[in-house]
């Protein structure tokens, strides 16, 4: 990075809004972004503040109703809000490319990964098509696909997210452009294959160059790709800096708040609880005066906060590019701020609740393919779940992670009653329910074993209200059968999941989605359930809106002594929340042990590679990097021996390959399922660092 | 808390109409759904007030070939659209048969929809063996071109009103069924009705309840094109002589039976003709309209 050069994009003063039926929407104000030569800048805020609208800006593709109503962005000395179709044809996708979240969204199934490869640089440059093959094989090379005449060859259904993402990557880099523009690029992605990408893109602009706008909600990631931040709150910047700076000294309420949401290594679900940001992000015709964010700061001071709107201005005593929108930011003491949510007691863990013992779960496909009735291979099995085996006792919290396809949905609904285990046996309170369809169980039975789904824009019927809804759960448990005490009960639900009770009358669309997620919790906790399921409940929602619901569940289960099972993908929330941790992949349970046993060695090698993927949102937490290469296997055709052994990066031979791995007991309930002796596992050093209160102390002063 | 409520709400049908009401309102954005909005609601208060409207008896012999304009020489008035070759007034009878249609129409419609939706339901959500049967019966009953399944029925069972809506119903019903399968394919795999599941709900439950009313959007479009056809149906029966049984007005049957001399006297038929067009205009605009508005939010 050099600071003498031009810049490559100047956005100045822009304000873009939005044209609908209910007038004039102002969707971002008063931004302002410098992007120098071979420079990362990342925006991150929640859904709704602007972030992609300020792309699309740049990228002049607003669409019919949106427009920039004033500023200007200049892009290498030409103003884009003053050239002409044809010309921003011409400049888009050679010089300005964007990449979108969704990979399979951004290519076209009917067409082969070649012929969209080579048309980005027939389109804009005059070459041949030899040599627009030849560049677009090199660059399948350097976004570190393997095979890429293969892949040139393939159509894009049959790539994997992670390799089509890639290709997407590649697409927007084969005009060489000076800018890429990058849309929570990994966000559809499981955490091992975005460990890949991020470093991708972080190489990107080394080997190339490029310069990057980086948009994500994920602060850990930002932090690992960029060079600059800037926070977006409700269509407005309210800080930018250098990631140190910001990273480390973040200066205005929001991103305090923000880090106060994140389950960082040092917050504690008793000792140092998440503290959400109370109230909701301000619809844009909404939005208060003064400053946006007044009526959820906690350093509001009347007369001062809420009269005008104002300017971001430099931060004393930090790097000259650190600025701020907050006219107290010099009085608000930020080390009071840090991690000082209210503390909690502890639960005392109760009788055994569920007992998982040699559960197996095989689905039966039939092949009726010629060749599969020649050869007698009619029916073949997908190994869903192979082998579980855990026990969860009364008020804890059980964590299943893997990343998508390790079968963790498909033991919640054996667990439900969705579907019946093969093998084995499940006990729930002493009786075993694998082969219990749920019709079969009886409402009480049924009533202490709910779940808790993870789409909140999903989980509740657009078509009937908000009390029919939890009244139907009540009157099906039987927990009342009178109308007046059914009601009441809906009434007092509400009340637990903090939410007015006159959402009683309420449409699911009138609801936002940690307040459809609240009602998806009261609907779970109705019959008073033993324990509850919560698949990926928060995984779908906005960062302090998933820390309120993720405290609020745990609130509740604290109250009423529930086993939690908290299936997840994040490893961050799950360290933070759960007791004991299950690591599973391609149906087998690699790892499971308390939350301190597993992140700490000894590692099986695939939850070591898990921990390395988590993006830590903290500059002095160092990690060790490990990046899996290939894909995840087919459950049609697991590996015979070890499922991890095709990504492995410990792999030690022939034995890997060949035989199932045994399981390991390292203490009463930390079991490794691994090839490579536990003497051995238990040298390998940690692979999160979180340094103490001295270090850190040093760290900064050494600043 | 901004509100607490500790009252037990009442049981709102009103609040339901007016809500009803409301969402019809939007309808006043889409031009294209108020005319068509406008031109069936004209051929229902037709068909309401058709006593009333009605200037001659539609089955009585005053005048035959009368041109339209033409006075009525014995009881007075006028034959605005004049009369048929046996002297029945054919202004009052397109507005006594616009009762038939709009009568034997929907419930046609409806019984087919009836049949069509529960079908469609346990396809789409029972899946298996289930799919395979219902699927298979559809197809072959939409395998024969569809007059050739009026005339078998018709022909079997004997033409009348009810035997009308047995033949339409068989005969449509595989269409609706496709419909409701593939929304209902979509729509079993949503967390609302894994939810309703798991809290142990039957079957039937489950697809009328958490199901069928989020499919309703379609549908009610549907319905609305399916009117229209049924509306055509009804006509071509009436024209194959396989309608209503003689004398009662019925559009399809006027213009049956005035074909031979629509050379020398158009107005016999024509009229009938655009009573019949300007109906199922009408409900093909209107589905059109509720198309664009659904669309929109």
């Amino acid at each position: 990075m050099n600071t003498d050069q031009e810049p490559i994009l100047v956005c100045k003063d822009l304000c873009i809004s939005y044209y609908t039926r209910a007038g004039e929407i102002p969707a971002v104000v008063d931004f302002s972004l410098t992007v120098l030569p071979g420079e990362t800048i990342g925006i991150v805020g929640e859904s709704g503040c602007g972030k992609s609208t300020v792309a699309m800006a740049i990228m002049q593709h607003m669409g019919a109703n949106g427009g920039i109503k004033s500023g200007s962005i200049t892009f290498k000395g030409r103003d884009l809000t003053q050239l002409s179709d044809d010309e921003l044809r011409n400049i888009r996708g050679s010089e300005v490319a964007m990449i979108y979240q969704e990979p399979f969204a951004s290519l076209n199934p009917s067409l082969k990964i070649s012929t969209q490869l080579m048309e980005v640089p027939l389109a804009h440059e005059d070459i041949s098509t030899e040599e627009a093959r030849k560049r677009a094989l090199q660059m399948l090379g350097d976004v570190k696909l393997p095979d890429p005449e293969r892949i040139m060859e393939a159509y894009p259904h049959q790539l994997s997210g992670g390799q089509q993402q890639r290709v997407v990557i590649a697409m927007g880099l084969l005009s060489n452009p000076s800018l890429l523009l990058l849309d929570e690029p990994t966000t559809a992605l499981d955490v091992t294959v975005e460990a890949g990408i991020v470093k991708l893109v972080a190489d990107i602009s080394k080997k190339y160059g490029t310069s990057q706008i980086y948009i994500s909600h994920n602060l850990g990631l930002i932090l690992e790709t960029c060079d600059r931040v800037f926070v977006m709150y409700s269509g407005e910047v309210v800080e930018e800096g250098t990631i140190n700076s910001l990273f480390t000294w973040p200066r205005h309420p929001y991103t305090h708040g923000l880090f106060a949401c994140i389950p960082l290594p040092t917050a504690d679900k008793h000792a140092a609880p998440l503290k959400p940001i109370r109230g909701q992000l301000p619809l844009p015709f909404e939005r208060p005066q003064g400053c946006y964010y007044h009526p959820r700061c906690d350093h509001f001071k009347e007369g001062l906060c809420d009269v005008d709107h104002f300017k971001m201005e430099h931060v004393v005593d930090s790097a000259p590019d650190h600025r701020v929108r907050c006219l107290r930011y010099k009085e608000i003491d930020i080390r009071l701020q840090t991690g000082e949510g209210e503390k909690k007691e502890a639960l005392e863990l109760g009788e055994r609740v569920l007992n998982v013992d040699k559960m197996k779960k095989y689905y039966e496909v039939r092949d009726n393919s010629l060749k599969a009735l020649i050869s007698g291979k009619r029916i073949r099995y997908v190994k869903a779940n192979e082998e579980l085996n855990f026990t969860a006792h009364e008020g804890e919290t059980v964590a299943i992670v893997g990343e998508s396809g390790c079968g963790k949905s498909t033991f919640a609904k054996v667990l439900m009653g969705l579907e019946k285990g093969t093998e084995g046996e499940v006990r729930h309170l002493g009786k075993d329910i694998s082969d219990i369809a749920v019709r079969d169980r009886s409402p009480k039975e049924i009533a202490s074993l709910q779940m808790v789904f993870q789409n909140p824009f999903d989980t509740l019927n657009p078509s009937h209200s908000i009390g029919g809804q939890i009244s139907r759960v009540i009157k099906k448990f039987g927990v009342e059968s009178d109308k007046a005490k059914i009601f009441n009960r809906v009434m007092k639900l509400l009340d637990i999941v903090k939410l007015p009770r006159d959402f009683y009358f309420r449409k699911p669309r009138q609801l936002s989605g940690g307040q459809k997620q609240r009602i998806g919790i009261a609907r779970a906790f109705a019959g008073n359930p033993s324990m509850v399921i919560a698949d990926e409940p928060v995984s779908a929602l906005d960062v302090s809106v998933a820390a309120a619901v993720t405290e609020l569940l745990m609130d509740i289960q604290r109250e009423h002594k529930t086993t939690l099972l908290f299936i997840s993908h994040d490893l961050s929330v799950v360290r933070y929340l759960s007791d004991r941790i299950v690591v599973m992949y391609l149906g087998h349970i690699l790892e499971r042990g308390t939350t301190e046993q597993i992140f700490a060695p000894p590692y099986q090698p695939y939850t070591e590679a898990l921990l390395s993927a988590v993006p830590i949102a903290d500059p002095e937490v160092t990690k060790r990097e490990i990046v899996l290469e290939g894909n995840l296997p087919s459950a049609m055709k697991p590996p015979k021996g070890c499922p991890f052994c095709t990504r492995c990066h410990r792999r030690i031979g022939e034995i890997c390959d060949n035989e199932p791995p045994p399981e390991q007991v390292v203490t009463d309930r930390h079991v490794i399922k691994c090839h490579i002796s536990l003497e051995e596992l238990k040298q390998v050093e940690h692979v999160i660092h979180v340094p103490d209160e001295a270090e850190r102390l040093h760290a900064r002063q050494s600043q | 808390m901004t509100t607490s409520i500790t009252e037990m709400p009442k049981a709102g049908y009103g609040a339901a109409f007016i809500r009803g009401l409301k969402s019809f309102a939007l309808l006043r954005e889409s031009w294209v759904g108020m005319v068509g909005a406008f031109l069936v609601l004209f051929w229902v208060l037709v068909a309401l007030f058709a006593p009333l409207l009605a200037p001659f008896d539609p089955n009585s012999s005053i005048q035959p070939f009368a041109k339209p304009g033409m006075e009525a020489i014995k009881t007075g008035g006028t034959f605005w659209l004049g009369t048929d070759h046996i002297g029945r007034d054919i202004l009052s009878r397109i507005i006594w048969g616009s009762r038939t249609v709009l009568i034997y129409a929907p419930l046609a419609t409806i019984c087919a929809y009836t049949v069509g939706i529960l079908m469609g339901l346990a396809a789409g959500y029972r899946g298996g063996w289930v799919d395979d049967v219902l699927s298979r019966i559809a197809d072959i009953i939409l395998s024969f071109p569809v007059l050739v399944l009026y005339i078998i029925i018709i022909a079997t069972i004997g033409a009348s009103g009810f035997n009308i809506i047995i033949a339409i119903t068989f005969a449509s019903s595989p269409g609706i069924m496709r419909i409701v399968r593939g929304l209902v394919l979509d729509l079993r795999n949503r967390d609302y009705v894994a939810a309703a599941q798991t809290r142990g709900e039957s079957d039937w439950r489950v697809m009328l309840v958490e199901i069928l009313p989020n499919a309703r959007g379609p549908l009610i479009v549907d319905a609305c094109l399916r009117l229209g056809y049924v509306i055509i149906t009804i006509g071509v029966l009436g024209f194959l002589g396989l309608g209503l049984p003689p004398p009662d007005p019925d559009w399809g049957g006027m213009v049956n039976e005035t074909r031979q001399m629509a050379m020398a006297f158009p107005h016999m038929t024509l009229f009938p003709c655009i009573a019949i067009s300007s109906l199922i205009l009408g409900f093909n605009l209107l589905a059109d309209g509720l198309r664009e508005i659904s669309l929109r939010d």
